[in-house]
């Protein structure tokens, strides 16, 4: 067996979720091979050569793959794919626009969101926004699945595989980057940080969830998120948002503060290691799955909850 | 412009599924079905476009058992022109969808086909990129903003990260992030007024397509429960027990 991993990378650097989703494919078991789809992409290329496990690294890089558009790096793998008996890349957006369109040109299916590995064929992955977990197997060739990378510890490092060249193909010509805007912040990624400090609707207002729970998180060197319902409200950017349909984290500390803890948030932090809640109501459903619960005002208690750390 | 939009008939957001005893399947027998909150938003865009006089037609499709058709008349009251229901009792994964959503859109000839970026039941995020590739069609997956400019689409995406715009050349695939927009409700006139729309039939057989599961479902199984903690009575005892009891700060 022979398995394909897809690089998360910004051709500058790999993201960790690359190291994951590694992990996923020594569960398998075989040959792992890492490709690298990009533009200028050989820093990010290096960094995949140094993944313990990994035996080669391919590098397909060429402008038209610059903003790694779906349109042209689906060509791009499919044409590798055919070699290989699993191809694996991280659940993140990237991974879950890319992979479906590389699987319905193979005529495969996917799974989406791998947990676990039982065999090569049968995997464990959530539904129903994990309150069910399924265990499917697949009869397809070759199979294609995103990994939740919470789910998996990150490789070693200290490989040194080779870097080998591969065609990149074409531009596709119906698709064009034409613009990025990214939240700028000196704090830790949310999918890769230790300690979480989130917000909910509680917070009331922009100005106060980013005044209230900044200092904590500063303190905490923690990433901040958020609950959709305050994404909804405009207090918090789009990709703060924890849950279902948001990022799944799993840090040793999150902290729910004025959350109360719908289903759909549950399901995107309740693998973390600890959770504390802070909710004024006591019968918020998030202090159902917290190991420490707070019934308290927000307002007074963070400021406290800074104030005690500061001591 | 004729815009081909995707319904899903899902188990409801707010109910909390149960595993049959077996462990065979979800049980969701008896249980509140609605549209996918994803879908409603396809929906309301397809209809947001129209009233801003920029497509001219907007056709809604869902695929599965008889109770789809009122799915689809869900549809048809907040605004779409007509449904077409490919009935059938095959449980219908991702790729099967992809391939009749194509026959479908094969003969409708769309310039724009919106769908929900995932259901709620099989959490997959998987039809829109696929029926995108088997059209060989451009993909703005996760969209908070779409702009139509003359035979191009704008859509922003919701990625990792931030956002990202892209400018795909139609006909192309749109799947929708929440923020998108916000679902009209729909009022009674408008219910009454969607029964009488057209709603046509037709089978996975007559589109000629293989609608057969590839992945079987072995098992299962709930999540272990996460139990409930204790209640502290102060900050000071929270960071206490945080230090070290738990000894994660």
């Amino acid at each position: 067996m022979s398995i394909l991993v897809i690089a998360e990378h910004d051709n500058g650097s790999l993201k960790a979720a690359t190291l994951n989703t590694v992990t996923a494919a020594q569960k398998i078991g075989g040959d792992i091979h890492v490709l690298v789809a990009g533009h200028n992409a050989a820093a990010a290329a290096q960094a995949a050569a140094q993944i313990a496990g990994v035996a080669k690294v391919l590098l397909a890089d060429a402008t038209h793959l610059g903003h790694q558009l779906a349109e042209n790096v689906t060509p791009v793998v499919v044409e590798l794919a055919r070699g290989y008996s699993h191809v694996l890349a991280p659940a993140t957006t990237h991974g879950k626009n890319l992979l479906p369109r590389v699987a319905a040109l193979l005529d495969v299916a996917q799974i989406s969101d791998v947990i676990a590995v039982e065999s090569a064929d049968t995997f464990v992955r959530p539904i129903y926004a994990g309150n069910v977990i399924a265990t499917v197997q697949s009869s397809d060739a070759i199979k294609l699945m995103t990994v939740r990378t919470t789910a998996f510890d990150a490789a070693a490092t200290g490989g040194s595989a080779a870097v080998e060249n591969i065609s990149a193909g074409s531009d596709a010509g119906k698709s064009s980057f034409v613009s990025q805007e990214l939240t700028k912040s000196s704090r830790p990624e949310l999918g890769a940080a230790k300690i979480i400090v989130s917000g909910g609707r509680a917070l009331a207002s922009s100005e106060q969830f980013h005044s209230v729970l900044e200092p904590l998180a500063d303190k905490l060197g923690a990433a901040i998120g958020a609950s959709r319902a305050a994404v909804d409200a405009g207090y918090a950017p789009n990709d703060y948002q924890v849950g279902q349909t948001g990022k799944i984290v799993a840090p040793q500390l999150y902290l729910a503060v004025g959350i109360s803890g719908a289903i759909q948030h549950l399901a995107g932090m309740k693998d973390s290691k600890v959770i504390v809640a802070i909710n004024k109501d006591e019968e918020a459903p998030i202090f159902q799955v917290a190991d420490y619960g707070l019934v308290a005002d927000l307002f007074t208690a963070v400021p406290e909850l800074i104030a005690e750390l500061n001591k | 412009m004729k815009i081909l939009v995707a319904v899903k008939r899902v188990v409801d957001y707010n109910v909390k599924v149960r595993c049959k005893t077996d462990g065979s399947d979800v049980d969701v027998a008896n249980v509140k079905m609605s549209m996918n909150p994803f879908d409603e938003i396809a929906v309301e865009e397809a209809v947001r476009l129209k009233e801003a006089g920029k497509a001219s037609e907007i056709v809604v499709a869902s695929l599965g058992v008889k109770q789809c058709e009122e799915t689809l008349r869900t549809a048809l009251a907040m605004g779409a022109d007509r449904a077409i229901h490919v009935e059938t009792d095959t449980e219908l994964q991702p790729l099967a969808v992809a391939k009749l959503l194509k026959a479908l859109a094969d003969k409708e000839q769309p310039q724009l086909v919106i769908l929900g970026k995932q259901a709620i039941d099989d959490d997959a995020n998987q039809t829109g990129q696929m029926l995108a590739a088997l059209m060989n069609a451009p993909q703005g997956t996760f969209a908070s903003k779409v702009e139509l400019a003359g035979d191009k689409v704008n859509v922003t995406r919701e990625i990792d990260g931030g956002l990202e715009t892209v400018s795909l050349s139609l006909p192309a695939i749109v799947t929708t992030d929440l923020r998108l927009n916000e679902p009209r409700y729909v009022k009674l006139p408008n219910i009454m007024a969607a029964k009488k729309k057209p709603l046509d039939k037709t089978t996975p057989a007559e589109l000629g397509v293989d609608a057969a599961p590839r992945l079987k479902t072995l098992k299962v199984a709930e999540p272990p429960v996460r139990k409930a903690g204790i209640k502290v009575a102060s900050v000071a005892e929270l960071v206490a027990k945080l230090k070290n009891e738990a000894k994660v700060i």
